[in-house]
C-alpha cells in the first residue's frame, strides 16, 4: 500500500489502534455553540483525547470586500472523515480551499485567522506549494490532465514533486487498485484520461492525489458530477481511505454526509452553526437551523 | 457509518410541449440556406480568384512553364522571368520573423495571462493589441529611420564578430536586407501571435490549473503541465496567423529588404519578396509578358500561402491527435 516508501506508515498503524480504542462516544469538537445538553458536554471532555490533524481558528475568508467565511473555528480529527454540509453559497468550498491555500489563487481572494496543520500555522509564512503536497485535493469536476495518458495522470503529482519512482508501473497499479479502477483500465493505461467515464475520471483524480501520499485529502463535492452508481463507488472508496488518511469532504447531499462521515459540520451563511459526531447530529441536532436544514425545510 | 442509501422521491414532471413545430421549421430552413449561401461565397471567391490569376498569368505560364519557379533570372529588359529569388525571399524572411517572434510572443502571452498582476494585465494587453493596429507603412518608415541604421551599425557588426563563422552572418553590413526585413516582420507579427496566444491560454479551464496547483505544482509547473499542453493546438493556430501575416506583408518589408532579386545565403544581403516585387513593378510593367509574369508571382504567393497553411493545419491535427492518445 505504501507508494512512495515513507517511513510514517508504521506509526500510522499504531495510531490507528490507539484511536479506535479511545473512540467510544466521543466528539472532538470542543466549543460547540451549546451548553445545555449534558450529553454533548461529556462528548467535549472525551474529545480532548482525539488528535486534531488540522484546525482552523477564527478563520475568515474574503473575495474582494465580501466576507464569505466569518470566523470559523473547527478542529479536523486525524484519520476521520469530516463532512461539511450547508446550503449553496454558505462558504463550505471556500473553507476547504483555505485548508490547502487554494483560496488565494483566485484573484482578489484573501483570508485572516489561523489554519493549523499538525499544530503549525500554515495560512501564511510558508510556501503554499509545500502545503498542497501534504494536503491533497479532489475537485468538484473530474479534472484529469487532458493531454496525458491514464498512467501519466497517476504519476503527474509525483513528477511535479520531483520524485522519480523506482518502479512506476507497480506504483500506477497500486494507486489504481486503491481506487478500484485497475481492472477497468489495466489494458489501456496509455489511453487519454478523457476516454474514461465521469466516475472513472474522478477515481483517476483520486488515484492521482493518493499517489503523492498526502496526509490530508480535501474533497470538494467529489460526486456532484457523477451518477448514483459512480457516486456509490466513490463513497465506498472514501470508507476505505479513512483508515489511512484524514479526509474532509464538502457535500450538499445530506445522505452522503450521513453515509461517509464520522463528523459533520453545518455551515450557514459563512458561519459554523453546529458540529459534532455525524450520527448525533443527524439524529439529535442541537440547533434549530441544523434541524431545519437536515430535515429539508430549506437549502 | 453505514446507513442505507435513501433516494428522495422526485415528483415526475411532464414536460409541456406547446411550441408549434411548423413555424420553427420554416425559419430554420431559411436560416440554413442563408448561412449556407454566405459560406458558399467564401469558396466561390477563392475559386474565382484562383481562376482569374491563372488567366492573367497564362502568357507567362505558357512561355516559361515550370522553369518559372526554378529560374533565378529576373530581367524585364530581355523578358527573362524567374520567380525563385522572390519565393526564397518571402519564405526565408517569414521564417526568420517566426524564429524571432514566436519565443517573444509566447513569453508575452504567458506573462499576460498567467503572471501579470491584475492592474497591469489589461493596460498591457491593450497596448500589445494596439501594436497590431499600427499601419505597416509606419513600421516601414520607422524601419528606415531607426531600425536599418541600428542594424547596420550595431547588430550586424556584432553578429559578424561573434557568429561570423556561419555563412548567414558574412558579407558587408548594409542595413537593408533579409535580416532587417525579417526583424521588422517579427515586430509586426508579435502582437498578433501574442494576443491570440493570450486568449488561447486564458480560456484553458481553471480546473486544469487547479488540478496541477492542488498536486503541489509551482506556478511554472502549472503552466508547463496543465496550461500549455491543453492550449497547444491553439498556440499553433496563433503561429499560423502570424505566419500568414508575415507572408503577405508588403509595405514595411518592401521598404527594408533591399529589393534585389538575388539569392544570397548571407542574411545581411538585400533580397526581394513576392509581395514586394508585385507592388514595386506592377505600374511599370507595360509588356504583356512582364504583366503576366507578375501575375504568376501573385499566383505563386497564393499557392505558397495555401501550402504553408495546409502544412500548419496538418501540424495542428498531429498535435491534437497526440494530445488525444499520448503514451
Amino acid at each position: 500500500m505504501d507508494l512512495v516508501g515513507r517511513p510514517a506508515d508504521a506509526g500510522r498503524v499504531a495510531f490507528e489502534r490507539e484511536a479506535s480504542s479511545s473512540r467510544a462516544p466521543s466528539a472532538p469538537f470542543a466549543g460547540a455553540p451549546n451548553g445545555e445538553h449534558a450529553q454533548s458536554d461529556a462528548d467535549a471532555v472525551a474529545s480532548r483525547a482525539q488528535t486534531s490533524k488540522m484546525r482552523t481558528e477564527e478563520l475568515r475568508a474574503f473575495f474582494g470586500r465580501s466576507e464569505v467565511i466569518r470566523g470559523i473555528t473547527l478542529p479536523i480529527p486525524e484519520k476521520k472523515v469530516t463532512a461539511i454540509i450547508g446550503p449553496s453559497g454558505c462558504g463550505k468550498s471556500t473553507f476547504i480551499r483555505c485548508l490547502n491555500r487554494m483560496h488565494e489563487v483566485v484573484p482578489g481572494a484573501r483570508s485572516t485567522g489561523k489554519v493549523l496543520l499538525d499544530g503549525q500555522e500554515i495560512s501564511r509564512g510558508v510556501d503554499p506549494v509545500r502545503i498542497r503536497r501534504r494536503v491533497g485535493m479532489v475537485f468538484q469536476k473530474p479534472n484529469p490532465f487532458p493531454t496525458m495518458s491514464i498512467r501519466d495522470n497517476v504519476l503527474a503529482g509525483l513528477r511535479l514533486n520531483g520524485l522519480r519512482p523506482k518502479d512506476p508501473a507497480s506504483l500506477v497499479e497500486s494507486a489504481l487498485r486503491r481506487v478500484a479502477l485497475w481492472d477497468e483500465v489495466k489494458d489501456g493505461l496509455g489511453r487519454s484520461g478523457l476516454s474514461l467515464s465521469g466516475g472513472q475520471q474522478q477515481r483517476l483524480c483520486i488515484a492521482r492525489t493518493l499517489a503523492t501520499e498526502p496526509e490530508v485529502i480535501l474533497m470538494d463535492e467529489p460526486c456532484s458530477a457523477l451518477d448514483p452508481i459512480a457516486t456509490a463507488r466513490v463513497e465506498e472508496l472514501i470508507h476505505e481511505l479513512q483508515s489511512s488518511y484524514t479526509i474532509v469532504i464538502v457535500t450538499h447531499n445530506m445522505q452522503q454526509a450521513a453515509r461517509v462521515s464520522d463528523y459533520t459540520a453545518f455551515f450557514y451563511m459563512g458561519e459554523l452553526i453546529e458540529h459534532g459526531r455525524t450520527d448525533a447530529m443527524f439524529t439529535r441536532p442541537r440547533q434549530q437551523k441544523t434541524e431545519d436544514y437536515i430535515t429539508g425545510r430549506f437549502g | 457509518m453505514a446507513q442505507p442509501v435513501q433516494s428522495p422521491s422526485v415528483p415526475v414532471s411532464r414536460a409541456p410541449s406547446k411550441r408549434a413545430r411548423g413555424e420553427g421549421n420554416v425559419g430554420d430552413a431559411v436560416f440554413r440556406w442563408l448561412t449556407a449561401a454566405f459560406a458558399a461565397t467564401v469558396v466561390v471567391t477563392l475559386l474565382a480568384m484562383a481562376a482569374e490569376m491563372v488567366g492573367a498569368s497564362w502568357l507567362s505560364i505558357r512561355e516559361f512553364g515550370a522553369e518559372f519557379i526554378v529560374s533565378r533570372d529576373w530581367n524585364p529588359v530581355t523578358e527573362e522571368f524567374g520567380a525563385l529569388p522572390f519565393i526564397y525571399g518571402t519564405v526565408v524572411s517569414s521564417l526568420l520573423a517566426l524564429a524571432i517572434s514566436v519565443p517573444i510572443s509566447f513569453g508575452v502571452a504567458i506573462f499576460l495571462s498567467e503572471m501579470a498582476p491584475d492592474w497591469l494585465r489589461n493596460p498591457l494587453g491593450f497596448l500589445v493589441e494596439l501594436l497590431a493596429a499600427v499601419p505597416s507603412v509606419v513600421y516601414g518608415l520607422w524601419g528606415i529611420f531607426a531600425l536599418a541604421p541600428w542594424m547596420r551599425d550595431t547588430v550586424e557588426p556584432a553578429l559578424r564578430e561573434h557568429l561570423g563563422f556561419l555563412p548567414f552572418f558574412q558579407g558587408p553590413n548594409q542595413g537593408y536586407g533579409m535580416l532587417t526585413g525579417g526583424v521588422v516582420l517579427a515586430i509586426m507579427i508579435t502582437p498578433t501571435i501574442s494576443s491570440v496566444s493570450r486568449e488561447v491560454l486564458r480560456v484553458v479551464p481553471r480546473t486544469f490549473r487547479e488540478a496541477a496547483l492542488g498536486l503541489g505544482a509551482t506556478r511554472w509547473e502549472t503552466i508547463a503541465t496543465a496550461v500549455i499542453p491543453v492550449a497547444r493546438s491553439g498556440l499553433v493556430g496563433a503561429v499560423i496567423l502570424g505566419l500568414g501575416r508575415a507572408l503577405g506583408e508588403t509595405m514595411a518589408i518592401t521598404m527594408l529588404i533591399g529589393n534585389r532579386p538575388e539569392i544570397d545565403v548571407s542574411l545581411f544581403a538585400p533580397a526581394y519578396t513576392m509581395a514586394s516585387v508585385i507592388a514595386n513593378e506592377f505600374t511599370e510593367a507595360t509588356e504583356d509578358l512582364y504583366l503576366a509574369a507578375l501575375a504568376e508571382i501573385g499566383l505563386l504567393l497564393f499557392l505558397v500561402t495555401v501550402l504553408l497553411n495546409v502544412l500548419a493545419r496538418l501540424l495542428v491535427w498531429r498535435v491534437q491527435a497526440q494530445g488525444g492518445a499520448a503514451t
